[in-house]
């Protein structure tokens, strides 16, 4: 290609590129990072506050939230962090992560035990036991909450270590709910609003009951670039409009006992 | 110290087993496909490639489909010989040997048509029956490629991940090979464990292909006997 035909390329392509990045200086993008368990309902509310912010964006980042705070940790530009337990959000707090008193409860939900559809009902926690359940999933209660408070329910029902050789560790709560609902376990431990995504192939078998309230806390981040956005994006879980949104998904208000 | 010792030593299991079956299926395609002419051979060529070229997800993926309780051939399986093998280390074996199957595959493929079919030729005008020109003289002679290619398959193997993670899950003990031992690790925020399980991972495998290499390098050529 003769230099000028190259000069005349790069010119044009350089163009584009400064083009491109002056529209994105305009517009702003904050970055949540929120527990699996949030997935469909936060889609919907991100959707919500787009209509509201004309030009802004809202992008998720869904794993496990101790997943999520090793990324914060380690420098991910995430804008929010919504996380599934108190217990992450307190050791991103100790850590320095989170905007002081900016943290919110915004949401609550239960743990239940979900069988494959057509498979064997289990009546309680002791069930589990028995010799029909051969396999039983949970989150790894190393790096998901939904794991964590399997663990505490199955050890405050003293079965805990009977179930060990029967238990499959997950990545996350949504890993476990695939496992049910391909019949690849016979039990797993799920939140109620993840076994109401899938009725068809899962069912509720057992309400155990938890230590605490599986509450959801929400914080905008100190290394934030969009500080603003971040911190109406956690107002907003707030509103009744949010609100409404993550009842229709079967969360509970933060309140809840 | 336990909790890297079983990782490693499960690693090591599910490698050498899937190694071992890669061999044997990879020897078979490859002898198959230097020695003999149809039509859409290059074709079946391309597709016995294609773990090599898929994401392991996606293989993950559909070895969990087929292999599954409820797949056509798990639910067989789970039928007829109560066999279930998602969330076994057996099946995590399955996975590595079909991503590490390509490689023994092309090697040897590439050994077998590397040799001479006049030598091969000699041999049948000496009277030798087609297994015995197979074991006498193309064996001996492609056994160097063949070699490379289990070298890397068990490379391949040891390191897998992804399709591992689909079929086999992490089931401390039972299926979690070294690589889903330093996921977790990770995930969990454990940058100790991670650390040394990543070390004894590298010098594992660098020592077992150090020591492969050199068996080969030593190894003698066997001369077809005049």
């Amino acid at each position: 290609m003769t230099p000028p035909r190259a000069l005349c390329l790069c010119a044009a392509f350089a163009g584009a590129l400064l083009a491109g990045a002056a529209q994105a200086c305009s517009a702003a993008e904050i970055l949540v990072s929120a527990a699996t368990s949030l997935t469909n309902a936060l889609r919907d509310v991100g959707q919500r506050f787009e209509a509201q912010h004309p030009g802004d964006t809202v992008r998720f980042n869904f794993a496990a939230s101790d997943v999520l705070l090793a990324q914060i940790d380690k420098g991910a530009p995430a804008d929010v962090f919504a996380s599934a337990d108190e217990a992450t959000m307190d050791r991103a707090e100790r850590a320095g992560r989170v905007v002081r008193g900016a943290r919110r409860d915004f949401a609550s939900n239960a743990l239940v035990i979900v069988v494959p559809r057509g498979g064997t009902h289990v009546a309680s926690i002791a069930a589990l036991r028995e010799a029909e359940v051969h396999r039983v999933a949970i989150g790894s209660p190393r790096s998901v909450p939904a794991g964590r408070y399997a663990k505490e329910a199955l050890v405050d029902a003293g079965a805990w270590d009977a179930l060990q050789p029967k238990l499959v560790l997950a990545q996350n709560v949504r890993q476990v709910l695939d496992y049910v609902a391909r019949g690849e376990v016979d039990a797993g431990f799920v939140y109620a609003t993840d076994a109401a995504i899938m009725p068809d192939r899962v069912v509720v078998s057992v309400r155990p009951a938890t230590r605490d309230t599986v509450r959801y806390p929400v914080a905008p981040l100190t290394d934030s670039r969009q500080p603003a956005l971040a911190g109406a994006f956690v107002s907003f879980l707030a509103s009744p409009q949010a609100q409404a949104v993550l009842a229709r998904y079967g969360f509970a208000p933060p309140a809840a006992p | 110290m336990s909790g890297v010792a079983i990782p490693l030593l499960l690693t090591l299991k599910v490698a050498f087993t899937a190694t071992l079956a890669a061999l044997v299926a990879g020897v078979a395609a490859g002898w198959l496909l230097a020695r003999t002419r149809f039509p859409g051979r290059e074709a079946l060529d391309a597709v016995l490639l294609l773990p090599m070229v898929l994401p392991p997800t996606v293989i993950g993926y559909y070895l969990l489909v087929v292999l599954g309780t409820h797949g056509a051939i798990g639910a067989w399986l789970d039928t007829t010989f109560g066999v279930r093998l998602v969330f076994s280390w057996q099946g995590a074996a399955i996975a590595a040997a079909v991503v590490a199957f390509p490689l023994v595959f092309k090697a040897a493929r590439t050994a077998f048509e590397s040799v001479d079919p006049n030598l091969e030729k000699a041999g049948r005008s000496l009277g030798y029956a087609e297994w015995r020109v197979l074991a006498r003289i193309t064996l001996p002679l492609a056994w160097r490629g063949i070699a490379a290619g289990a070298m890397l398959a068990f490379a391949r193997a040891t390191g897998e991940f992804g399709a591992t993670l689909m079929i086999a899950g992490n089931i401390p003990g039972r299926t979690q090979t070294l690589s889903i031992a330093i996921y977790e690790a990770v995930q969990a925020g454990d940058d100790a464990l991670a650390n040394s399980l990543v070390v004894l991972a590298s010098i594992t495998c660098i020592v077992l292909l150090v020591a492969a290499a050199a068996i080969v390098r030593r190894g003698h050529l066997r001369i077809v006997p005049v």
